[in-house]
């Protein structure tokens, strides 16, 4: 599905990746843990296409294809998925119309019949409910006036109707309270699919003991220092990231 | 004198009474140079080397009525091709109280009307160049009390003819204390003419009057036109106004709104939309003249590619106007490196006890919520066309009939970026 080589990132000429390489199957939940800094919301910028994100080195793969040439509005419909740290309020822009103009803008890049407003909104109504969202979300502007609860819910909402191959979850559990973080897992358990993968991107285990990871990575410097299975989150929950560090200090350091 | 006046005025020598003093200062004063504040942003060197044909011109090309049809406008129609009057496009019937009387028909009327409001005292150039010039327009009136009904649908149509044109308009509308009118000023034509327009209306609203007028501004992409409305407000009447500036080459729009009586209020939507190389400078200016009037201006600027818009927004609160509540919000956004936009806010207090909010910005669309919108599957272009719409909307937003509005927000739609520019 996704498959990253020795990536090297620079944002506003500093190297924040260097030399990140990561593979993820077909159906596999892949947590990517580390403290502040490590370059994890780079990592999901990078992927999403954002701009000043500038690539000096190494490939991503996705499915085959060379994710790094696509707009972001093709790898959208490619099936590339952002859930975003910080979701943009876009005021005067109607939630329901942003959804429908992005599912029909993906489905005709794929070549696929557009949803009228009809089938449209019976999906809408199906994710709506997984994820115990209120219709009067859909009536306002995009995440216009939304707590930080609603706007996390609206991105796994809209993850939802999208139905991505592969969902990066860009810290979604951070700013949440535990009930609103069940929720999202609940919404991300319920998209789990062997056709499916996830990168979930955070800074607490907390988070992975509701979408349980079959791989945990530890990001730190710019790189993948340390992968195991759900347990290494909790044994990083227990020692912290210093023990991580400790273990791969760079050589000739004390 | 520059070939524009020469073009204009040669051969007038015939003019008599308000005409002829209108010419006389013309020719005196000339067009507004740069240094004239008022025109800062708007050059007329271009203009002042053109020469236009004496309208009226035949039309060859008229459109079918359905080309210039509007949902939801469906009361009398004046239709003007050209600056003249079209009697077999019109439909005069009004509702009892209203007296729609076109100038061609009723030449006695325009010379009442000019007489009465030629301007005295301003040296705005285009106004006595109306003045001078002007044989067609219409005055329409509502007897005190009437209501008239479906909005009336005033037409002003460029269309192709052997030669680029200059017309003069006027209109004279008229509301008797408590009367209501819905008025809709339509501007449109084709690039296939490069005419110039010049309109001058003025509006009396009685007391307790209403006025609902929108200006759907869709003028030919090489047209030049000039407008100029002035708007006296009497006690406790309300003056609501919606406009769209699209088209035209060149436009330059002064409202001017006299808020005369007690309680006058004043309520003001407008945006511009450019591209190509238009250059559209819009002057407001409202006059606080009585107590606990109020005005309430939101207009939004949208420039792309090399175009240029102006927004000139003056409020002056008259000594004794005393709480008098003036809001002004200008908004504009530049889409290219190479738009312009201009934004004069200006406020002028002579008494207490008042409020007064008065804000412009210049911007650039959000990268943020651009590329929120791409990472969802939205291309480029259309998510460029959907932060503009969003960035409009509150114009149109309380607009009613719905058809009206979303046939507006359809042509706002058609002058943002297309995909490929």
């Amino acid at each position: 599905m996704l498959k990253i080589d020795n990536l090297h990132v620079r944002v506003a000429g500093r190297e924040i990746l260097k030399g990140l390489s990561l593979e993820a199957k077909a159906g596999e939940v892949h947590a990517i843990m580390g403290p502040n800094g490590a370059g994890k919301s780079t990592l999901g910028n990078v992927l999403a296409g954002r701009e000043g994100y500038e690539v000096t080195a190494g490939t991503v793969e996705f499915e085959g294809q060379n994710l790094l040439e696509l707009a972001p509005e093709e790898r959208a419909a490619a099936g590339v998925f952002l859930a975003f740290q910080y979701p943009v309020e876009i005021p005067g822009v109607n939630n329901t119309y942003f959804l429908r103009a992005a599912l029909n803008a993906q489905r005709r890049q794929r070549g696929e019949a557009e949803l009228d407003s009809m089938q449209f909104l019976k999906k809408v109504r199906e994710k709506l409910a997984v994820l115990h969202l209120k219709d009067e979300l859909l009536h306002r502007a995009v995440n216009e006036g939304f707590s930080g609860g609603e706007k996390k819910r609206n991105e796994i909402f809209q993850l939802a109707l999208l139905e991505p191959k592969l969902a990066i979850l860009d810290e979604t559990d951070s700013g949440l309270d535990i009930d609103a973080m069940k929720l999202v897992a609940d919404g991300v358990n319920a998209m789990r699919d062997p056709a499916r993968s996830f990168l979930v991107i955070t800074h607490y285990q907390r988070l992975l003991d509701y979408i349980v990871p079959d791989v945990v990575h530890v990001l730190a410097e710019g790189r993948i220092v340390e992968s195991g299975d759900r347990t290494l989150a909790h044994e990083l929950e227990a020692h912290g990231y210093g023990w991580v560090a400790g273990r791969h200090a760079p050589a000739g350091a004390a | 004198m520059g070939a524009f006046l020469d073009s204009m005025l040669a051969g007038r020598d015939g003019l008599g009474g308000v005409r002829a003093e209108a010419a006389a200062a013309l020719l005196r004063d000339g067009l507004p140079g740069p240094r004239e504040e008022a025109w800062k942003y708007t050059s007329l060197r271009a203009l002042e080397q053109r020469r236009y044909a004496p309208a009226p011109g035949e039309a060859t090309d008229v459109p079918a009525l359905a080309a210039f049809a509007l949902p939801g406008v469906d009361g009398a129609r004046l239709v003007f091709v050209n600056g003249v009057f079209q009697p077999a496009l019109s439909d005069l019937q009004a509702a009892p109280g209203v007296e729609i009387l076109p100038y061609r028909e009723h030449p006695g009327q325009l010379d009442k009307d000019l007489e009465g409001h030629h301007g005295t005292g301003s040296a705005d150039a285009f106004l006595r160049l109306n003045t001078a010039l002007v044989e067609d327009g219409a005055s329409i009136r509502v007897v005190a009390g009437a209501d008239a009904g479906a909005p009336i649908h005033l037409v002003i149509l460029g269309a192709p003819a052997a030669a680029d044109l200059a017309w003069q308009l006027r209109l004279q509308v008229e509301l008797g204390a408590g009367a209501r009118l819905s008025l809709v000023e339509h501007h449109l034509g084709n690039d296939e003419h490069a005419h110039l327009g010049n309109l001058v209306a003025n509006y009396v609203l009685g007391a307790g009057a209403r006025l609902e007028l929108l200006q759907v501004q869709d003028a030919g992409e090489r047209a030049t036109l000039i407008r100029r409305g002035s708007f006296h407000v009497g006690e406790d009447a309300q003056l609501a106004a919606t406009t769209l500036e699209a088209g035209a080459q060149m436009t330059r729009h002064d409202f001017r709104v006299h808020l005369a009586g007690r309680g006058a209020r004043l309520e003001s939507r407008g945006v511009f939309v450019l591209h190509g190389r238009q250059h559209a400078d819009t002057h407001m200016d409202v006059r606080h003249e009585a107590r606990d009037t109020s005005s309430d201006v939101l207009w939004r600027g949208v420039a792309d590619q090399r175009s240029r818009g102006v927004f000139h927004g003056a409020i002056t609160i008259a000594e004794g106007a005393d709480g008098a509540d003036a809001a002004l919000s200008n908004k504009n956004l530049l889409l290219s490196p190479q738009a312009e936009i201009d934004t004069q806010p200006a406020l002028e207090i002579y008494a207490d006890e008042v409020k007064a909010a008065h804000g412009a910005t210049v911007g650039q669309l959000d990268e943020q919520a651009l590329f929120y919108l791409r990472t969802r599957g939205i291309p480029l272009d259309a998510a460029r066309r959907i932060l503009v719409s969003a960035f409009c909307s509150a114009v149109f937003a309380d607009l009613q009939p719905a058809v009206l509005r979303e046939r507006l927000d359809e042509l706002l739609a058609t002058r943002l970026p297309q995909a490929g520019e």
